[in-house]
């Protein structure tokens, strides 16, 4: 096996003045792999996928993505890097409203010549990539020109997950991205959601507080068996 | 490219506060533009009050007062001049036409003027355009004839053929009048946009027909008066003129002839170059000028400055889309450079705007404006000058738009990825 796609060792974070906030002594991810990672809140996760995003530097110890050592790059480097390995989908879906589906799907591209040039390479174009996407989420090629505001919550999570997967990043982050849907509806999504990642063979990372979606993942974990800070204090 | 697209896209998805925004650059720009139009061509207009005279020639006072009286009509002449003197310049070798003028009488607040036919002839104003008569003809050799100016005419209602009597003196009231000696409208001179407009002229043989029974400044008495009719039989010689303008066959020679004047030993007198005393005037009202464009500048700041406020007060609804760019890996400079091409749009458009407004209100009010007040704004493409304004005020946005940008870069830094809602 390569190097895991997401190492963290003897990870340590603090916002200033306040006490640690994570400290996760290892984790990894392999690459093609599905993993849930359940995340009540307080325990950490927003700043853990903060982190891996690169916006964050960690206190302590190591974050390595693709055997990239993330705390030794600059700030400016590490936006590039995240956007041109990373997807995020998140609970909002955070669509902006006044574009149309399809440059929403294409605005990773835009920021990444990495993503584009994937994307090129793999459809021919960014356009073809986009259309691709939602073709496969199975959303009507009819809707590509409509304001993204304009879809309803189930397509804009498709369109979400479109442009989380355009230019096939090596991870995809999903923050919570099914709690808007009903029990029908989530199941389908994710088995679109597995589909795609597993043809962009891109690994993902699943955080949602919902244990019933677990055993749809390769792998599970509790980020508050994972972090020692968030643990309760032994009295 | 792509950046200015995104910029537009979100500043579509605010239409109607950036319409607003718009609006108010526009309209500032187009009163900064139009202030900066009417301010060149009033002073255009201005310096054109007069042209074609070498010399203005009156009794020896300042350049200022002499300038006021004898072509705006404005004060009076602290001394009269002699004919004499008046025809040893007119006779002068190197002059070529010279127009009296005598001053002191008027008609319902209007001033009246009393000169020789060369006036018609020899006048300029403008760009050396000749005064046009728009309705009858100029007056003859009958003392009692009056030629209106335009304003004249059409505020007081008076058509040719009609009587009107003088009054003495300048006071909008006048307790003398010449109710014994009544003129007759012969002609209405066309509009100039000159105090020419303002003025009844009326040939120097009724100037002098008007006083030629006057002893020590009042009207003669019972026997010792004279009527009209007995006026017209005598031979009506002015004594006196209050100023009179010179025609000379060569600029060159202005010089030399204004010394002579100046060094008359006949009698004191002052002669000037009118374009170098209308620069004077124009400068004293300068300050006016200026305070009337920096108004206007501020009120462009004001434009700009509201632009900044809706930018400004966009920035915490927007920490959302912001947000989100930045997690699709917007760098936290793509994010001030979207702040910026934000304000420039806006102030772009604006100005593109404004521009549009201009021509629009120049072409609505280009007659109008021509009618009341003799300025002419001509419907040309921006000077250089207003260019220079229109690439400022692009300019300005700038720095203006680095202040949400900066504002919106903290913000992108401190918010990450995470989405405030």
């Amino acid at each position: 096996m390569s190097t895991p796609l997401i190492e963290l060792s003897d990870l340590g974070f603090a916002w200033p003045g306040q006490p640690e906030l994570l400290d996760i002594p290892e984790f990894h991810l392999r690459r093609g792999e599905t993993l849930f990672l359940k995340g009540p809140s307080g325990s950490g996760k927003t700043t853990l996928l903060g982190l891996l995003g690169g916006v964050q530097k960690p206190g302590r110890g190591h974050i390595r993505l693709l055997g990239t050592e993330l705390g030794a790059l600059s700030a400016a480097a590490r936006d590039h890097f995240r956007v041109d390995h990373t997807g995020y989908i998140f609970q909002q879906f955070n669509l902006l409203p006044f574009l149309s589906v399809r440059a929403n799907v294409e605005l990773p591209c835009r920021f990444s010549r990495l993503r584009a040039e994937r994307a090129r390479q793999r459809h021919g174009s960014v356009e073809r990539a986009a259309a691709r996407l939602l073709e496969h989420l199975g959303l009507d090629a009819a809707l590509l020109e409509r304001r993204a505001a304009e879809l309803s919550i189930g397509q804009q999570q498709r369109v979400a997950a479109a442009r989380a997967l355009i230019g096939q990043p090596e991870l995809v982050i999903a923050d919570e991205p099914t709690s808007a849907l009903d029990a029908d509806a989530r199941q389908a999504f994710l088995d679109l959601l597995f589909a795609e990642c597993r043809e962009a063979s891109a690994s993902l990372l699943f955080v949602s507080h919902d244990q019933s979606l677990a055993g749809l993942f390769g792998r599970s974990l509790s980020l508050l068996e994972l972090n020692r800070a968030a643990r309760p204090r032994e009295i | 490219m792509h950046l200015l697209r995104l910029a537009l896209a979100s500043l579509a998805n605010r239409r109607f506060t950036a319409l607003l925004t718009v609006f108010a650059i526009a309209l500032s720009v187009c009163l900064l533009l139009a202030v900066e139009r009417v301010r060149t061509e009033a002073r255009a207009s201005f310096a054109s009050t007069l042209s074609g005279t070498d010399l203005i020639v009156g009794a020896r006072s300042g350049p200022v007062n002499l300038l006021l009286y004898s072509v705006f009509r404005i004060g009076n002449a602290t001394n009269n001049i002699r004919w004499e003197s008046f025809r040893h310049f007119a006779d002068h070798p190197r002059v070529k036409w010279a127009i009296p003028l005598s001053l002191g009488d008027s008609h319902r607040g209007y001033r009246v003027l009393g000169t020789t036919p060369a006036y018609f002839e020899h006048y300029r104003y403008g760009r050396q355009q000749p005064l046009a008569l728009s309705e009858g003809r100029a007056f003859a050799t009958d003392p009692f004839e009056v030629v209106l100016g335009a304003e004249v005419a059409e505020a007081l209602h008076y058509q040719p053929g009609d009587e009107l009597v003088l009054a003495h003196g300048v006071a909008r009231l006048s307790l003398t009048r010449h109710e014994d000696k009544p003129f007759r409208v012969v002609g209405i001179l066309g509009r100039t946009g000159t105090p020419v407009d303002r003025t009844l002229h009326i040939n120097l043989a009724g100037m002098e027909a008007l006083h030629v029974d006057w002893r020590g400044g009042v009207p003669a008495r019972g026997g010792a008066r004279i009527d009209a009719e007995q006026a017209r039989r005598m031979a009506l010689q002015p004594k006196v003129i209050t100023a009179f303008l010179l025609g000379l066959d060569s600029k060159i020679a202005t010089f030399a002839v204004q010394r002579e004047i100046n060094d008359y030993l006949g009698e004191p007198l002052l002669a000037i170059l009118p374009g170098v005393a209308l620069q004077e005037l124009w400068s004293l009202m300068g300050t006016a000028e200026q305070a009337l464009f920096v108004v206007s500048l501020c009120v462009v700041l004001t434009g700009l400055i509201g632009m900044l406020t809706a930018i400004l007060a966009s920035l915490n609804e927007r920490r959302r889309e912001m947000a989100i760019l930045r997690s699709l890996g917007a760098r936290p400079w793509h994010i001030a450079g979207l702040l910026v091409l934000e304000a420039f749009a806006l102030t772009l458009a604006g100005v593109l705007l404004g521009l549009a407004l201009l021509y629009l209100s120049i072409l609505l009010a280009q007659g109008p404006l021509q009618a009341a007040y003799g300025l002419y704004l001509p419907f040309a493409a921006p000077s250089a000058y207003e260019w220079l304004l229109l690439g400022a005020i692009l300019l300005a946005a700038l720095p203006l738009g680095g202040v949400p940008a900066w504002r919106a870069y903290r913000q992108s830094l401190a918010d990450g990825l995470s989405i405030r809602l």
